[in-house]
């Protein structure tokens, strides 16, 4: 299969790949770059777990083209955490219990990361409506609510 | 030494890798050298194979394989049942792929290997599949009608009656109320966030096998596969990764768990199989369609007399490996936590043409808990009683403990219950609802809505099967590793048995490093299902620690000139009675490893009581819950 040449920027880097023009982001940033913390719940749009930044928005990698990224900014999980301490997002995700199996995990701070960068001051019924497109099938979705209410005082500071 | 950590609050220690999304799932698995497989499912319910051309396909470019029952030699093998298994049952266990007939919609016809996913998915398109449909058996009713027969030869739908019996529920009870209806169940599945997935690995020279995304059960799973590739079993690695969700659905032993292995040795290559959503939807175990018809039986005054009526299972087209435990669970659980002396319940197996079904979440229990609180909202009703004040009339006292549940037929174990005090969680329940402050809403339309406030009680098994095994080795950086056959299905295993083994041991749990699930890490284990890992591999290790104890002592004292019991043993450290101190890391050369080991075939319950008020739009269906 021919591929084509894309550049863009992953987490901050330089990024050049040559990809099938059929390749969805989520499999170029998985399979090509071994990003491997985008999951790939449903591969349809519904589940959320491979929501990545594109230029900062919240977005589903599976419903994008590996070469719709050209020219664009990407950050992945893996670009929002750090090895020395959790953010403030992954560390209210931990007390609150947030997560069990971990496999939606990445899509929900992704997304509720977007959300507060954007809106620090967002309230639950605003959480609760941008985590709509996230599905978690093992905690029920009070927990994520609480942790992202909490995480809301980094961003906010952040802001100050 | 400090204040145990279990049963305190512990941020779990697994949610560092996840958080970060460094997790390895089994996709995440890196193999570059590995060749993708994808499966060539059946779009009909239920139909002869009558053309499968595989040759356009194979021309493809990319394309190294396609697989179908003739490549593994048939008859094929099929799956066995891992639990409560029986003679009767094996006519309808799975074969690991359609030879002549399908019976469900996504059930395996071939699979092609190829050196990419994408390429596979090309080739299914090129397959030349044929199949004369006969008619699909859908519901009971069909199934019992018998318009077709899934298996003809054995003459009917029903595969298995399942009967509970106590007492004698088909005496005459004069003057008492009967309350019968129908009820019904319908099917859900785990539908995990993680979908199945399986990289295996066939090592020629040494005539080795590693399966990656093993999960459950990896040992019983690793059996099975041993026996259908007349390999060792010890020629076998299950190796177990992070886990998206298990309920009760991942890792159990699924056509795939045969294909992909096959693949790899039939290939010598290595080859990855990760379930996209629609296969997930359409071939990982369904559960819970039921339907039945009871009666429940009382004395005027509100006593239980009995429970007697029929149960029907919608199977699917196959009884898998761990299908018997839900029809087996709705007929011996109705009296849940309830004295009912008298119980004649069946529930008859029908196969039908759908996905088969396996456990899911409390199997059978959901079900059954249904029918009977249900029922017992019915009975007071008709007797004109306040609905909590019937249950509690009878609910099993603990004074009343162990007190024995009905049997079911084949495999035959007389159970009871151990020990619980039933009535204290309803009362708990009732007060945390604000139960009497919600009865006059009962009933009521508000804003549209119908509100409705219902309470249920229920009992639920867990903490047994088969034995569970450990391992404990103190190594010479001081560090203690923990080797446990429990496996990790995203329940935050590590922390839990972490937590175990430094109260155990009494070292912090940054001292403790855990490696469990994996059949490389013992030679026997078991796994996590049935709410059993924290007891069942908890205590092995409790066990073993107890073991790697006595071990440290006696180097201690031989180190120390004193006896072992007179060892007093630290965090880490070990002190004779004159104050001459050890650390344990320099006692590792003389410190084996230990073993532990864990038994309980006693089941054992635990139980609860569920209160909830809700809100229907009787325009829409649509459910709110208040509370
Ligand atoms: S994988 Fe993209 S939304 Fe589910
Ligand atoms: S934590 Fe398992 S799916 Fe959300």
């Amino acid at each position: 299969m021919p591929t084509l040449p894309i550049d863009c920027t992953v987490n901050g880097a330089a990024t050049h790949l040559d990809v099938a023009p059929r390749t969805i982001l989520a499999d170029a940033l998985r399979q090509d770059l071994g990003l491997t913390g985008t999951h790939v719940g449903c591969a349809h749009g519904s589940c959320g777990a491979c929501t990545i930044l594109l230029d900062g928005a919240a977005v589903r990698s599976c419903l994008m083209l590996a070469v719709q990224a050209a020219g664009h900014a990407i950050t992945t999980i893996e670009g929002l955490s750090n090895p020395d301490a959790l953010t403030p997002l992954q560390a209210a995700f931990r007390k609150h219990g947030a997560l069990q199996c971990g496999f939606c995990t990445p899509g929900m701070i992704v997304t509720a990361h977007a959300l507060l960068s954007a809106n620090p001051d967002a309230d639950a019924d605003t959480i609760r409506d941008m985590l709509s497109g996230n599905l978690c099938r093992c905690t029920g979705y009070i927990s994520i609510i609480e942790a992202v209410l909490d995480a809301r005082a980094a961003y906010q500071e952040a802001r100050a | 030494m400090n204040a145990p950590l279990v049963g305190q609050p512990i941020e779990r220690i697994e949610d560092l890798r996840l958080l970060r999304g460094a997790g390895c799932f089994t996709d995440d698995i890196a193999a570059p050298d590995a060749l993708a497989a994808v499966i060539l499912r059946s779009p009909l319910a239920h139909g002869l194979i009558t053309r499968l051309d595989t040759e356009a396909a194979q021309k493809l470019p990319g394309v190294v394989s396609i697989i179908t029952a003739r490549t593994i030699g048939m008859p094929v093998p099929t799956i066995p049942l891992r639990l409560a298994p029986l003679a009767e049952l094996v006519p309808y266990e799975q074969p690991v792929i359609a030879q002549d007939r399908v019976r469900y919609v996504g059930e395996p016809i071939a699979m092609v290997v190829a050196t990419s996913a994408a390429i596979a998915e090309d080739a299914l398109d090129l397959i030349e599949l044929e199949i004369a449909p006969l008619p699909a058996i859908v519901t009971n009713d069909d199934a019992a009608a018998a318009a077709a027969l899934l298996f003809p030869d054995s003459g009917s739908n029903l595969c298995i009656t399942y009967t509970a019996r106590l007492g004698d529920a088909a005496q005459e009870f004069p003057g008492a109320i009967i309350v019968e209806d129908d009820f019904s169940t319908q099917r859900h599945t785990a539908a995990t966030m993680e979908t199945r997935g399986l990289l295996a690995r066939w090592d020629a020279a040494r005539g080795h096998l590693t399966v990656h995304g093993a999960a459950k059960a990896p040992w019983a799973g690793r059996r099975m596969l041993a026996r259908q590739l007349g390999l060792d079993e010890f020629s076998i690695d299950m190796i177990a990764v992070d886990v998206g969700g298990g309920f009760g659905m991942r890792g159990e032993f699924y056509p795939e768990d045969f294909l992909v292995p096959f693949a790899a040795r039939h290939l010598d290559r290595p080859v990855k199989w990760i379930e996209d959503r629609r296969e997930h939807l359409l071939s990982a175990n369904h559960a819970r369609e039921f339907d039945a018809h009871l009666q429940l039986i009382l004395s005027p005054a509100g006593d239980i007399l009995a429970v007697r009526g029929r149960a029907r299972c919608n199977l699917g087209a196959y009884m898998r490996a761990n299908a018997s435990i839900a029809p087996r669970n709705v007929a011996q659980f109705f009296s849940g936590p309830y004295r009912i002396p008298n119980i004649a319940i069946d529930t008859d197996v029908f196969l039908t043409n759908k996905t088969p079904t396996g456990t899911y979440r409390g199997p059978g229990r959901f079900e059954t808990d249904f029918f009977r609180e249900r029922l017992l909202d019915l009975a007071a009703e008709r007797l004109g009683m306040d609905r909590v004040v019937l249950r509690r009339r009878n609910l099993i006292t603990s004074a009343q403990m162990p007190h024995p549940i009905a049997t079911v037929s084949a495999p035959v174990k007389a159970e009871e219950l151990d020990s619980g005090d039933y009535a204290e969680t309803l009362d708990r329940c009732l007060g945390a609802i604000g139960w009497d402050r919600l009865q006059p809403l009962r009933g009521q339309r508000i804003n549209g809505r119908h509100h409705g406030v219902a309470v249920g009680c229920f009992i639920e098994g867990g903490a047994a099967g088969p034995s569970e095994h450990a391992r404990l080795e103190l190594g010479a950086d001081g560090m203690v590793d923990v080797f446990v056959g429990s496996s990790m299905v995203g329940q935050g295993l590590e922390t839990v048995l972490l937590q175990i083994s430094a109260d155990a041991l009494g070292l912090p749990m940054e001292r403790l490093r855990i490696f469990h699930g994996s059949t490389t890490y013992l030679r026997i284990g078991f796994g996590s299902f049935h709410s059993r890992s924290t007891v069942m591999g908890g205590t092995a290790i409790l066990n073993a620690a107890t073991t790697l104890k006595e071990a440290i002592r006696a180097a201690a004292g031989r180190r120390l000139n004193c006896a072992p019991d007179e060892v007093l043993l630290g965090a880490g450290t070990a002190t004779n009675p004159s104050g001459a101190i050890v650390n344990w890391a320099e006692l590792a050369a003389d410190v084996p490893a230990a073993p532990g080991q864990f038994d309980n075939h006693t089941h054992t319950y635990a139980y609860g009581a569920h209160a909830a008020h809700v809100g229907v739009d009787i325009a829409t269906g649509h459910v709110e819950i208040f509370d």
